[in-house]
């Protein structure tokens, strides 16, 4: 832990929170039966990009937020710069 | 014709009984009649957190298989004369209720209360099932924090599809109660705030109990906490829950116990 990380130290309920709702949507879909939504939005954005891209399977992350009256769905792709392949490439 | 309640959570040791007690004689303060069914059959303590645990003499099995009449089997409240319990069984099988006998026995009562107070076993078996099973209002008894909204949410569940109005296609009222918070570490973002747990749950709130000694205090001396200590906290919390549950829109707050400068100094608890 760096002294950045002692000073941006917060509470654990925003964790639990976010913990939770992902948790509970896959359980709400689970028990009316659907297919996990989620999981399979993941299989097919992910079939979608690495036509076009290679990426790293473990560097996308989809999640949901719940609101009142919208919910969101939030996509997080990480894709390598050509710079980066670079200068990986080169150490 | 009375209203049935069902006191439910899914997570052991939230409260239920706790709150089953303090709904129940809150109720019945106001002058309304109230009969409490402790559900937990095996491990029952509604008598014990009530006080009445050496006037057993019937419970609800006995009841359910015809061994006792209903009149038998209910205990009145020594402080409550509108306040009475139905004691589980301590010794029989869960399986010996069986829906048809609770159906009677619920029917039995609805004449005669204004509320009949079904207080679920944790889990989300045969003794959960059925003392939601002819619910018109469910309370979830929920503490801010993980494992316990995760069990609400399943019995949420179960509720919209496993009651009798639920098949008829009639809705149960649903209310989430707030048990043992912490104002303070709610504020150091060390426990789900109020918000996060109603909009998770998205079920509306009924009342927010502080954690406070008098509830444990309360079920030592085997009274619930409403008449153990009227003013404290804990107790007009309950007492505003059980006005919201007649109707009354009374403002939603966070009681809190007074502290003299002495227990601010050092009275602080190590969290």
């Amino acid at each position: 832990m760096s002294w950045f990380d002692f000073f941006r130290r917060r509470g654990s309920a925003p964790v639990a929170r976010e913990r939770l709702q992902i948790l509970l949507s896959h359980e709400r879909a689970a028990a009316r039966g659907e297919p996990d939504l989620l999981a399979k939005l993941r299989e097919e954005i992910l079939a979608v990009i690495t036509k076009h891209i290679t990426i790293d399977h473990e560097k996308v992350d989809v999640s949901m937020d719940r609101g009142a009256t919208v919910s969101t769905l939030e996509i997080n792709v990480e894709i390598p710069n050509p710079a980066g392949l670079l200068a990986a490439a080169a150490t | 014709m009375a209203k049935v309640l069902v006191v439910t959570s899914g997570k052991g040791g939230v409260g239920k009984t706790t709150s089953t007690a303090a709904l129940g004689a809150a109720l019945a303060q106001t002058g309304q009649k109230v009969a409490v069914i402790d559900f937990d059959v095996g491990l029952r303590n509604l008598d014990l957190v009530m006080g009445a645990e050496r006037r057993v003499v019937f419970d609800l099995i006995n009841v359910v298989q015809g061994v006792a009449k209903l009149s038998q089997a209910l205990i009145r409240d020594k402080r409550l004369d509108t306040l009475w319990l139905l004691p589980a069984s301590q010794t029989r099988d869960k399986d010996a209720l069986t829906e048809e006998g609770i159906a009677a026995i619920i029917k039995e009562m609805q004449p005669n209360f204004d509320w009949v107070i079904c207080d679920s076993p944790a889990g989300i078996e045969r003794g959960a099932t059925l003392a939601m099973r002819f619910a018109d209002i469910a309370v979830f008894v929920t503490n801010p924090e993980v494992s316990s909204v995760r069990d609400s949410d399943r019995i949420i569940g179960l509720l919209d599809s496993k009651t009798e109005k639920a098949e008829k296609g009639q809705r149960v009222e649903k209310h989430v109660l707030i048990t043992r918070y912490d104002g303070q570490r709610a504020a150091r973002g060390e426990m789900l705030n109020i918000e996060d747990v109603l909009e998770i749950l998205s079920t509306p709130l009924l009342g927010i109990i502080p954690e406070s000694e008098e509830v444990l205090r309360a079920s030592n001396i085997g009274s619930p906490v409403t008449l153990s200590n009227p003013t404290s906290a804990p107790a007009r919390a309950y007492l505003d829950a059980a006005r919201r549950l007649k109707g009354d829109d009374v403002p939603m707050h966070i009681p809190t116990d007074r502290k003299g400068l002495f227990d601010k100094l050092f009275g602080r608890r190590a969290a």
